[in-house]
């Protein structure tokens, strides 16, 4: 019998090591998987790389894998928030090293990860700074970027609902790159608020089949609470 | 006898509300942080607009009563909002795929500055005070099929907005169409800035005056 359930956020991420590539679904406070960021937080790990959309706000959570020094790099699109407090204070003193990618760019070289492609040609950040050094080539008249693939050793995501097979459903705007990054890491851990039978979920409806899922541990929160707006 | 009429800027919302005249049924548009949000408050709800958020939704809604917030909806912004009737959810490979592969029909977006030939610069000051961040403003200025950028006519020490050059890091290259500011609206075309239409009072002049690259009149 397949069962991918686990007991326990701890139990979920048994096996991830230190100069490992994280990726850590959600966006602002919606389908982030923060009891799972809190047992990496609790991980004896060092040189992290970590790719989130933003860049964690206050002292828990993802800033908090931070302040306790595990995480070497970020790789994100939006780092800037009214909370971002550790992330500044780390870059300010050049004590993290920050790759900003448009948020775009940074979906798709998940998604060409998942999807076994090495890189891909974009649009986006053409003449600016965040092509520098880039290959950039001419296809039909339009110049596009060279971008390649972003693979994670470990993906931390959040659902709405699992079944045993692993298989999930979202909720609203919780989907956002949690799908995405399911399929572009070895390891793909699931955290959800809900646990269905198998079959219980309408095979319409699952927008990541389990064969993308590793581990599901299932953590009831409740609703996410917004922080402070970004802007 | 002609008592000559003050130039009075318009304001944050009847930028906004100006914006909004132009964009007619059936549109599928992004509406960037700041002014562009507003736009959407003076679409009236019987013309059919599809205003899209790049987190993944599609069909956003008016700002929700305080009373009536769904937690797990929020806009780009990380501004809680609504679902029209006939809206969807979407990851956010989609949401981008969407936007670059050229089903936006507009994008609306601030600025720091516009050059004369429609390059953008509006996600960083250059700045290295704080860490950088882009969000979806490349995706956005590169993919959208048409590019509007609203925002304040000069800054708020007089500086021009409207330049031959952009001064600060670039977005994009060659992508603004429209600008539309407190003082006037101008399409970017390949002979510079066109005015199409000032606030009353305002002459050609006068508003030079406030732009550093060169203006003419729509004929």
């Amino acid at each position: 019998m397949i069962d991918k359930f686990v007991r326990s956020a701890a139990e979920a991420l048994e096996g991830v090591q230190s100069g490992a590539t994280v990726l850590i679904g959600g966006f602002g406070q919606v389908g982030t998987p923060n009891a799972l960021i809190e047992a990496l937080s609790e991980l004896d790990l060092r040189d992290l790389t970590v790719v989130c959309n933003n860049a964690g706000t206050g002292t828990h959570g993802l800033a908090r894998v931070m302040a306790e020094g595990r995480v070497r790099k970020i790789i994100c699109s939006y780092p800037r928030s009214a909370g971002s407090v550790v992330l500044e204070e780390l870059y300010r003193e050049g004590r993290i090293e920050l790759e900003i990618v448009p948020q775009g760019t940074l979906a798709e070289r998940l998604r060409a990860a998942g999807a076994g492609l090495a890189a891909f040609y974009t649009p986006t950040g053409v003449g600016t700074a965040l092509a520098e050094g880039k290959e950039v080539r001419e296809f039909d008249g339009r110049a596009y970027v060279l971008e390649r693939a972003l693979r994670g050793d470990v993906a931390l995501i959040e659902a709405w609902a699992a079944d045993r097979w692993g298989n999930l459903t979202y909720r609203r705007a919780g989907r956002n790159f949690n799908p995405v990054m399911a399929m572009a890491a070895d390891l793909t851990v699931a955290q959800t608020q809900h646990v269905a039978d198998l079959g219980g979920l309408d095979p319409e409806a699952i927008v990541t089949p389990g064969v993308f899922v590793d581990r599901v541990v299932h953590i009831p929160y409740g609703d996410p609470v917004l922080g402070t707006p970004l802007y | 006898m002609d008592a000559a009429v003050e130039p009075k800027p318009r304001t944050r919302a009847e930028m906004a509300a100006r914006v909004a005249a132009d964009i007619p049924e059936g549109w599928v548009v992004n509406l960037g942080i700041g002014i562009p949000t507003l736009v959407s408050d003076h679409v009236p709800p019987e013309r059919e607009v599809i205003f899209h958020s790049e987190n993944g939704v599609i069909g956003v809604g008016p700002a929700p009563p305080e009373d009536a917030r769904d937690p797990w909806l929020i806009n780009a912004g990380k501004h809680y909002v609504t679902l029209r009737t006939g809206g969807a959810f979407v990851h956010h490979a989609d949401s981008f795929a969407l936007i670059r592969g050229g089903r936006l029909d507009l994008c609306v977006l601030g600025a720091f500055e516009v050059s004369e030939r429609g390059d953008l610069a509006n996600w960083s000051t250059g700045a290295n005070e704080r860490a950088p961040a882009v969000g979806g403003a490349m995706d956005l200025a590169v993919g959208a099929k048409r590019l509007w950028v609203v925002m304040e006519h000069t800054t708020k020490d007089g500086r021009p907005r409207l330049v031959r050059r952009c001064s600060f890091p670039l977005t994009a290259l060659g992508v603004v169409r429209r600008v539309y500011t407190n003082l006037a609206v101008l399409d970017v075309t390949p002979r510079g800035f066109v005015v199409r239409e000032m606030i009353p009072g305002l002459t050609l002049e006068a508003l030079q005056a406030r732009t550093d690259a060169p203006l003419s009149l729509a004929s």
